[in-house]
Order: structure tokens, then C-alpha cells, then sequence
């Protein structure tokens, strides 16, 4: 399959009817969360689209990403592959390994240099260059040198988005994100422990159609990332009503109360979950009754711990207190003794005044 | 030892929901309003909507069923119902692995999708005049 | 920093200075008072000056008719304005789980649309105590700095704890971060001003009761 086909030439010729193709559309419009007036839009865009190479490096990360990514069911991964976008390096899925693989990153980026889309999973170590290698290269190595040629960076995941998991203190490998080491392309932050599979699948459709989507100061595409999960969660309401499950056997759990004393980090995380779902819209995790982690927030894993209040300090306060108490109970006697030495002091040197003193002094 | 059972864990929704479902049927009787006086066709994603588990059975099931129901085989199977408020269906499409890929309330007289595109109508053509001409001077097969 | 980076910041650096400053501030407040203690009294007793301490410290709970005449609407302002704050601070759940996390002690909160409603009369009654400071000459003449600058302090996480619970304007994390700081402004600010006036009230009411008790009259 040549690059230089449009998708609706791709789509035709593989016998894919109109009505096939505006399926996809309607679809398409769907996932970007767009609505579904812009379907004849998408279709235009998308009839006129050329598959772009697409080079995805995976780095210090768990492959989760990449697992989501193929549960996507909007557009399935066969789909997706072949027929949107040509996915010429990806060394968990692709066939080849070894020289082969590398001899096709390479040859992909030359081809298409300047022009191709670069996809990053897992963060990057700063530290010593032997933490994470591929084919010998080291990680920072292998995106500087993919990334000057790319058209657009996706980072997929909070790995990659934001240090994710190996960026938790003490972050040994000095754990990086993509942004922190590149600065002069534009990037697009899919975060997430995993992102919603059909938010990857999005956001490549959105480069595909109408380029870069619009993002917020993070990097993050607003039609995904634009609310957060409280404003959009179903439970909303018995928080305003403050009806709370206090553990996760009781009464309130079972009511499917407010999960906020669980910890959950709904009021400060930026998702799709409550509205797009999980597993084909089946449901997130705050309708299986577990608090949001914050898993698509920046140091989601340090933001204190998972199952403690949003209010709740993330340092160890009871301690501070303790610690506070004593220094002021020290601090305290010990300017109450200096007090009373110069209250004592006062009092012997006061000398009273007597009739002499005042016709002296007139 | 008494163990508490997954279905003794169900999580009820309780009585709040979202309040989405009466909004959405004023929605769609607005929707009908204009179908009706100028003609106008309105399609509501059910996806873009937060809805808490069971409200959307409640929407299919306030709309009720209708006259027509038809099913399309394009990268997958869709499904086209009309509701038992003429103007008013529900689509939805799946994947070719039989997932729903979307959903969507569609007020008009007739899915768009159900209409044969001219598209196909045009390379239809030419493959029934390319059959045709094949088996050489109208003979009826 | 990042919306995110303010809000661990808050919750994590900055609220632990806050805690520390507050009470080792507090605490050394109050032992200088004790400690420096009073001048014993030579003459004789004609009455306990426990009992009157402590009768004092309830009796004062409640204005007598002739202060209530006087001076009634600073009165009820000022009652519902503590009030409110009490309830404000003290029976809002996710402030319950922070006293819980902190000192291991927690209790039941009110519903949440109750602290909400009293927010908004514990804002409009701190507005009218201003607007009265400023428009009564004698109490014009009597402010300082510090007693706006106290006020300013006090209404601020009253607002940013009713516009982050709604979530108006800004972005929910940031409008949380601004509460929590402000918070923590409160209790720095609150061992060295006239603040600290929630911990040396009861001293000083013991002290007025103590006196006059000793003496043998009801204060």
C-alpha cells in the first residue's frame, strides 16, 4: 500500500461502500467528541487524507499504553494500521526485530523526514544512558534523533506526558517527559495509566483530518481532556447532597454514594472517563465503585496517597504537630523564664520616687 | 464461613442519577418540533452525554418502539429503530467485531444512512453495465 | 508551575510550614501569658477566685441587656459570623478528614448543602461587620491596619472554599490550591495578630473573673 493514496482511494479500493465510509465518519465524529453536524467535514478530510508513516518508540514504560491502544474499538487496530495510518516502527506489535526493526526506523524516518508522525510511550532517563536502551541506543539518543524529523510528537501515557510512574520520587532514573527535553515541536499529550483507547485512536484521527488538535497549557487535547471527571461523573450529585460512602462495604458504597472520602481525585483530574468510558462505554472506575486515581494528572503517583481525601495534607502533618508542639512548648518556657528575669529585673532596679526626687528635678 | 457474594455487592444508582433523561427527552420533543415545522434534522450523540448506568435503557425505553426496524452491513452491522414517536430513531453502529462503536438519537424522516449514497448508486451502475455488456446483448440471467 | 504542581505544593511544602508556624506560634502565646503570670494579690480574699474565673468564662458567652442595647447589631453580626465560621470549618466534611488525618479525632458533618448556605451568611455577615467598622466614627477611629488586615484574612478562605466547592471561574484544581493557601496564610498570620484571640479569650475572661471573684463580686 503506497503512502501517497488517499484514505478515501484506500477505502474504495478495498470495495469499503459510501455508506462504509460514512459509518467510519459518524464514528470518527464520535470519538473525537465532535458533533455530528461535522460529520460531512470529517468525511471531506478524511477522503482527501494521506496515511501518514508513523514511527512509535517505547521507552521506560509497561506496555499498558500500547495494550489499550489495541483494545481500541472505534476503529480496531487492523483498521487503524492499515487502512489510517502506517505504522512503520513499533517494536512490540511489528513482525520483524532485531537489525530488521531498526533498518525499518530508520528507513521509515529517512523517507519521510520532516513529515512523519512520531508516537512516545514511557518516560525518558536522564541518568545513566544504560538504564533503558534499544538496540544499544539509548533512550534520550533515539528520540532527539526521531524527533527532529517528525511532523508532531504524541506522548501516549502519564509516562511519557508527564514522568508517569518512574518520574515517583525518588525517580531514580531521573525520569523525564517528553516536553521537558523538546521544545521546538509541536506535541500533544495523551495522558493516562493507561488513556482511554479510543482517545489515542482520536487523537491520531484528529492529526489525520484537521492536524494538531486544540490543546490546554499541558499539552492535552481539550475534546478529551477539556473537563474534569467530577464535572461530567454521575455521582455528582450526592456529593453536592454530602452523601458519602465511608468505606467500600457500606451502605453508601452500595447506594453508589459520592466516593470524595475515598480519595477520589475526580475534582482535580482532566479525563474522558465519565463520559466515554471504558471497555466499548461500559463503565469507568468510579461506576465500579473505586475512587479515580488521578492517573492522566501530572505526579499522580506522589500526589499524595490513593485512597486519602483530596483535603487531606499529602505530608506526614500529625507529625509536624507533634514536632510543632514541642519546639513551642520549648521555645515557650524558654522566653517565659527570659520574660520573668526581666520582669524581676525591672522590679529591682525600680527605685520609688520620692518628694525630694521631684523638687530636685523642678 | 459466610462469604458476601459479587451480586450482594451490586452497586444500586439510587434514585439521584444525573437528571440527564428528562432533559434529553425535552431535547428531543424540541428536535421534533423543528423536524416537523421547518424541516430541520437534529442527531444527539448518547456518548457525549455523562449518564449514570441505567439511564440510557431509561431513554430507550421512554422512546418505546416503532414501526421500522432496519439493519445496515457496512464495516459492521448498524442498527436503525425507528421509536414509537415517528421522526424520532435510534441508531446504533457496531464494529465488525460486534462492538458499539456509537449511539445516537436521530430526529428525521429517514436515517441518511439508510438512503442508497449516490456514490454507491454510480458504481452500481457500472457494474450492472459492466455485467451487461459481459454477457453480451441483454440476456436475462 | 503547573495547575498540578500549586496544588501539591499547597497541600504538601506550604501546609506544613503553615502547621508548624501556627503551633509553635500558638503554644508560645499562651506560655509567655501564663508564665508571666500576675502579681499576687496582698489583700484578703473574700471569695474564690476559681470559681469566679470560671463562672466568668460562661457568664461572658452571653451579653448582659445593657451591652445588647448598646451595641446589639455588633452583637448578632458578630455571633453570626462565628457561628458560621465554626460551622464552616469545623462540620464541612472534607475539613472533618484533614482534623481526622491530622489529629485522629473526627466527628459527623453536617449535609453539605447546610455549610453551603452558611458560608454564604457567614460572607454577608463579615461584609456588614466591615461596613460597619467603617462607617461608625468610633470604630473608624479605633481600627488599625491589622484589624482589616485580619478581616481580609478571615473572609478570604470563606470565598475561595464557596467558589471552589462551586467551581467558578478558574480551573477546580487551581480554585482548591487558592483555598488551601489561603488557609494557610490564615494560620500563619493567626499566633501575631489580634487572631490569636480564639485561644487568650478564655485566659483573659479567667483572669477578669478571677479578679473580681478574689474581691468577693460577680463579674
Amino acid at each position: 500500500m503506497k503512502n501517497d493514496q488517499t484514505l478515501g482511494e484506500i477505502l474504495r479500493q478495498q470495495g469499503i461502500s459510501r455508506r462504509g465510509f460514512l459509518k467510519f465518519c459518524v464514528a470518527t465524529a464520535s470519538l473525537l467528541a465532535l458533533p455530528p453536524g461535522m460529520v460531512p467535514a470529517i468525511a471531506a478530510a478524511l477522503e482527501k487524507a494521506r496515511r501518514p508513516s508513523v514511527i512509535w518508540l517505547s521507552f521506560q514504560e509497561c506496555t499498558g499504553c500500547t495494550e489499550s491502544l489495541t483494545r481500541s474499538d472505534a476503529a480496531s487496530i487492523e483498521d487503524l494500521i492499515f487502512n489510517t495510518i502506517s505504522l512503520d516502527y513499533h517494536h512490540t506489535l511489528q513482525a520483524a526485530s532485531g537489525t530488521g526493526a531498526e533498518d525499518a526506523r530508520e528507513s521509515a524516518m529517512k523517507e519521510n523526514w520532516g513529515k512523519y508522525v512520531l508516537v512516545v510511550d514511557g518516560s525518558i532517563p536522564t541518568g545513566n544512558p544504560g538504564y533503558s536502551t534499544i538496540a544499544g541506543i539509548s533512550n534520550v539518543e533515539m528520540l532527539m534523533e526521531a524527533a527532529a524529523g517528525a511532523a508532531a510528537i504524541v506522548a501516549v501515557g502519564s509516562c511519557a506526558s508527564f514522568g508517569g510512574i518512574p518520574h515517583a520520587s525518588p525517580n531514580p532514573t531521573g525520569a523525564v517527559s517528553v516536553t521537558d527535553l523538546i521544545s521546538d515541536k509541536p506535541i500533544v499529550n495523551v495522558p493516562g495509566c493507561p488513556p482511554i483507547p479510543v482517545v489515542i485512536a482520536g487523537v491520531l484521527t484528529h492529526f489525520l483530518t484537521f492536524g494538531i488538535p486544540e490543546l490546554d497549557e499541558l499539552h492535552r487535547p481539550l475534546a478529551f481532556y477539556g473537563k474534569s471527571i467530577h464535572d461530567r461523573c454521575y455521582r455528582r450529585p450526592f456529593y453536592d447532597k454530602g452523601l458519602f460512602a465511608e468505606s467500600f462495604d457500606d451502605e453508601g458504597a452500595k447506594k453508589g454514594w459520592c466516593l470524595y472520602k475515598l480519595g477520589c481525585k475526580g475534582p482535580t483530574t482532566y479525563n474522558a472517563c465519565a463520559t466515554t468510558k471504558w471497555n466499548q462505554g461500559t463503565s469507568f472506575p468510579i461506576q465500579s465503585g473505586h475512587p479515580c486515581l488521578g492517573c492522566s494528572q501530572p505526579d499522580f503517583w506522589d500526589a499524595g496517597g490513593f485512597y486519602h481525601a483530596l483535603s487531606i495534607p499529602t505530608e506526614d502533618t500529625a507529625r509536624t504537630v507533634l514536632y510543632g508542639a514541642a519546639t513551642g512548648v520549648a521555645a515557650g518556657l524558654a522566653l517565659g523564664g527570659l520574660n520573668r528575669a526581666r520582669k524581676a529585673h525591672a522590679a529591682r532596679k525600680h527605685e520609688k520616687v520620692t518628694i525630694n526626687d521631684l523638687e530636685k528635678g523642678g | 464461613m459466610a462469604r458476601t457474594t459479587l451480586a450482594e455487592f451490586a452497586i444500586e444508582v439510587g434514585d439521584a442519577g444525573t437528571h440527564n433523561v428528562q432533559p434529553l427527552l425535552h431535547e428531543i420533543r424540541h428536535a421534533l418540533a423543528q423536524l416537523l415545522e421547518q424541516g430541520k434534522e437534529t442527531v444527539i450523540d448518547l456518548r457525549s452525554i455523562p449518564l449514570a448506568p441505567g439511564e440510557e435503557a431509561a431513554i430507550e425505553q421512554a422512546l418505546g418502539e416503532g414501526e421500522v426496524r432496519a439493519t445496515l452491513s457496512a464495516l459492521g452491522p448498524s442498527d436503525f429503530r425507528e421509536t414509537s414517536y415517528p421522526g424520532v430513531w435510534v441508531v446504533t453502529h457496531y464494529n465488525r467485531d460486534d462492538q458499539i462503536v456509537g449511539k445516537f438519537v436521530e430526529v428525521t424522516s429517514a436515517p441518511a444512512l439508510l438512503r442508497s449514497q449516490t456514490e454507491d448508486i454510480a458504481a452500481g451502475l457500472q457494474r450492472l453495465e459492466a455485467r451487461l455488456t459481459q454477457d453480451g446483448g441483454g440476456r436475462v440471467v | 508551575m503547573t495547575e498540578t504542581e500549586f496544588l501539591l505544593w499547597v497541600r504538601g511544602p506550604a501546609f506544613q510550614i503553615a502547621t508548624a508556624i501556627f503551633v509553635v506560634g500558638i503554644i508560645v502565646r499562651i506560655l509567655e501569658i501564663l508564665i508571666l503570670g500576675r502579681k499576687p494579690n496582698l489583700a484578703e480574699a473574700r471569695g474564690s477566685a476559681v470559681a469566679g474565673g470560671f463562672r466568668t468564662i460562661i457568664t461572658r458567652t452571653w451579653p448582659d441587656s445593657g451591652t445588647f442595647k448598646r451595641s446589639g447589631f455588633t452583637l448578632i453580626a458578630g455571633y453570626v459570623f462565628h457561628t458560621g465560621l465554626f460551622v464552616t470549618i469545623l462540620l464541612f466534611a472534607p475539613h472533618i478528614l484533614v482534623i481526622d488525618e491530622v489529629l485522629g479525632i473526627g466527628w459527623p458533618a453536617l449535609p453539605t448543602p447546610v455549610v453551603d448556605a452558611t458560608a454564604v451568611i457567614t460572607i454577608i455577615a463579615l461584609v456588614v461587620v466591615l461596613l460597619h467598622r467603617i462607617k461608625d466614627p468610633v470604630l473608624r477611629f479605633l481600627s488599625r491596619f491589622q484589624d482589616y488586615f485580619v478581616w481580609f484574612l478571615t473572609i478570604l478562605p470563606v470565598i475561595t472554599g464557596y467558589v471552589a466547592f462551586h467551581r467558578i471561574g478558574l480551573p477546580p484544581p487551581t480554585l482548591i490550591a487558592i483555598h488551601i493557601l489561603s488557609v494557610e496564610l490564615l494560620m500563619i498570620a493567626f499566633p501575631f495578630t489580634k487572631l490569636a484571640h480564639a485561644f487568650t479569650l478564655f485566659i483573659s475572661r479567667w483572669y477578669n473573673g478571677a479578679i473580681a471573684g478574689y474581691r468577693g463580686v460577680n463579674s
